[in-house]
């Protein structure tokens, strides 16, 4: 129970090396905590952004808006 | 010397702009690819990070183009304090702030986050676990996470994605935000540190209160995913 309250700290490499050692101790013998530590960085990973680029509307109006105040 | 369109100049490849003093210099001379390539790299994330302060969407496009107005007028003023991309996250932060106040969400920030960090609900549900005097495997897990299947896959499905946004939308306000910069933008702790104004301990909790939020959000997902 404690050691998914360390996925994070564990993921972000806030361990200290002692503590590093255990937990990866633990998650050796610990099929679960492994299925649970995947699934917090399956998470993480399908959270990001995949969206890009920019309507060319936008783009226009920002780029006009660039030029304009370069002149005043 | 005449001003000549920049397109007709020798331009540096898009990458070596970078987050730095080149890109303010041609931000400043005028470089409008560089302002175009600023543009295309951040406007996605702005408009995800303006949904942590404002819940409609068209306001959210408003206070975005605010920010570039903003970037704009204040690239001549910017004195490279902090990154470029955490300059241009806090105009956003500071635009959306003022609407959201006018959309009547007016709870001070610094009550928001002590509220948060009080709340210690734990990442897993207690009773997923053996009880500590219990005389095996005390505090061991009673209810194992399920494998998720093919978890590639099915987290890369729209549905999936959409169910990781509405629970993300469903977050406290300060989690909400943390997590939308560090995991949807993908910023280092430290710029999330530096633009929220948050300790590096506090932000890592709020982290991780969001992260098995979502994670568990999911797993209902995951389990009805496998049943069909």
């Amino acid at each position: 129970m404690e050691v998914v309250e360390l996925m994070t700290d564990y993921i972000e490499g806030a361990l200290a090396p002692s503590e590093r050692e255990r937990f990866e101790v633990h998650l050796s013998l610990c099929p679960p905590c492994r299925d649970y530590l995947d699934q917090i960085r399956a998470t993480i990973g399908a959270a990001r952004i995949t969206e890009d680029g920019v309507p060319p509307s936008v783009m226009d109006e920002l780029l006009h808006a660039f030029r304009d105040f370069r002149r005043d | 010397m005449q001003a000549r369109s920049r397109r007709d100049g020798p331009s540096p490849s898009p990458a070596s702009y970078d987050d730095g003093p080149r890109l303010v210099e041609a931000l400043r001379r005028g470089d409008e690819d560089a302002f175009a390539w600023l543009v295309c790299r951040h406007h996605q994330a702005l408009l995800r990070y303006a949904g942590v302060f404002v819940r409609d969407s068209a306001v959210a496009e408003e206070v975005v183009q605010e920010t570039w107005l903003g970037v704009i007028r204040g690239i001549g003023s910017f004195e490279g304090r902090s990154s470029v991309k955490t300059w241009i996250f806090n105009i956003l932060a500071n635009r959306a702030r003022t609407r959201g106040v006018r959309e009547a969400r007016s709870v001070p920030f610094s009550a928001l986050l002590a509220r948060e960090l009080e709340d210690d609900e734990p990442a897993v549900p207690a009773d997923r676990f053996r009880p500590a005097d219990a005389p095996q495997w005390p505090g061991g897990w009673a209810v194992p996470p399920q494998a998720w299947n093919a978890p590639e896959a099915a987290l890369l499905a729209s549905e999936t994605r959409r169910l990781i946004t509405d629970a993300i939308a469903a977050l406290p306000p300060v989690q909400r935000e943390v997590i939308t910069l560090r995991d949807v933008v993908g910023m280092d702790a430290e710029e999330v540190c530096r633009l929220m104004e948050l300790t590096d301990g506090n932000q890592r909790v709020l982290l991780h209160r969001a992260r098995s939020r979502v994670r568990r959000a999911l797993e209902v997902h995951m389990a009805v995913e496998e049943v069909a």
